[in-house]
């Protein structure tokens, strides 16, 4: 499971801004993870409670933020959302499906004290 | 308003309270931007590799499949083969046992194994580390064979030139779209098992159409390292990337 070294990524990044910012606990960590990204959010929430044991992030809340898969199309210009990896474009079917957004793994900000 | 520290007060002295209290009262925690990727730091390590293989004119592949898909036979294949005419180094990612470094080693070619323990993928901070003992700048091919995984190792850059997926006849040709993440992220696919196509209904043409749907610029190998079919075309992919690699540092 990546999940779990992607958790202790997102812990070790949350907890290195806290403490620049002079942080005493992390109240919350709001993270994009977008919908073609490969992590599974409930498999970040798990990992989440045995990586942030004993760090300025225990208790936290984790905020995950779901970014829907998006593309446009490089042959017929279309553009749509995407619930899937894929170059197909869903209008005109040209293998010309270039994805802009769903692959977010990105911790956004933090809530401190 | 808090008795203890005052805190909800506005002004200088309630920055400077330090909390050791313990307070059941909400008072707004500050917002801090972080903007910063998980794999931030992976990538940062991963660029380092790639600058120090360049520096070495080293052609680096990360070959990546589901467990028992040939990766290790592959390689064999290939040192004993071209041994002769160029220096390979290999790097093995297992969860345990040094089974395929032993093999590896058997060629005759320098092999570090890894063991990843609970890891289900190398990252590059063990190919850093793991790359120490081997004389780069006399190494013209470094392949690093990841841990048998068709998900995890996909997002973790180590510094390669390029991922190359293998799929062995056996495994059905859905896999492509099954774990797009993997093909997506590869260069090269490579079908692998040739040999056993009459016992099977693999259709390696779908197989094929398959990849290309999550991945259009993928370039697509067939053979069998049983009977050695096709070994030749990949051989000449290894040469044709190798002088690439090295013109680009001219
Ligand atoms: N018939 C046939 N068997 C093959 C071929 N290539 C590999 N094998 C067999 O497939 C099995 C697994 O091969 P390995 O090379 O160990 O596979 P791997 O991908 O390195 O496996 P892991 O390191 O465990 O992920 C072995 O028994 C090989 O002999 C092939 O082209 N044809
Ligand atoms: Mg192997
Ligand atoms: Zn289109």
């Amino acid at each position: 499971m990546h999940e779990l070294s992607l958790t202790q990524s997102l812990v070790a990044i949350a907890e290195d801004h806290a403490r620049r910012a002079g942080a005493t606990v992390i109240r919350s960590i709001t993270v994009e993870v977008g919908e073609l990204s490969g992590a599974v959010p409930e498999a970040l929430e798990f990992a989440f409670d045995v990586c942030s044991k004993g760090t300025l992030a225990e208790g936290a809340a984790l905020i995950l933020r779901r970014v829907p898969g998006h593309g446009r199309c490089g042959l017929c210009a279309a553009e749509a959302e995407c619930g899937e990896l894929t170059a197909v474009c869903p209008a005109c079917g040209a293998l010309a499906f270039e994805l802009d957004a769903g692959r977010e793994l990105r911790v956004m900000e933090l809530e401190i004290d | 308003m808090c008795i203890n520290c005052g805190c909800a007060g506005t002004g200088a002295a309630s920055a400077l309270h330090v909390h050791e209290h313990a307070h059941d009262h909400d008072h707004a925690p500050r917002a801090v931007r972080v903007e910063e990727d998980l794999l931030a730091k992976n990538d940062r390590l991963a660029a380092g590799n790639r600058t120090r293989f360049t520096r070495a004119g080293l052609f680096v592949l990360n070959l990546v499949s589901s467990p028992g898909s040939g990766k290790t036979t592959l390689l064999e294949r290939t040192l004993r083969d071209l041994g002769p005419q160029l220096r390979f180094a290999v790097l093995e990612g297992d969860q345990q046992t040094s089974f395929d470094a032993d093999r590896i080693a058997a060629t005759g070619v320098p092999v570090r194994q890894i063991n990843t323990g609970a890891g289900c993928h190398l990252d590059a901070h063990m190919v850093a580390h793991g790359v120490e003992a081997f004389d780069l700048p006399a190494t013209d091919i470094l392949m690093i064979e990841n841990v048998g995984n068709l998900v995890c190792p996909a997002g973790f850059d180590l510094g390669e030139d390029h991922k190359v997926a293998l799929l062995s006849v056996t495994e059905g040709e859905d896999k492509p779209l099954k774990y797009p993440q993997m093909f997506e992220a590869a260069s090269l696919m490579i079908i692998n098992k040739l040999d056993l196509l009459p016992y099977l209904d693999f259709d390696v043409e779908r197989c094929k159409d398959f990849a290309r749907r999550v991945n259009p610029r993928i370039a697509i190998l067939e053979l069998s390292c049983r009977s050695g079919a096709g070994l030749a075309a990949w051989y000449d992919w290894l040469a044709a990337g190798l002088a690439q690699k090295r013109a680009a540092r001219e």
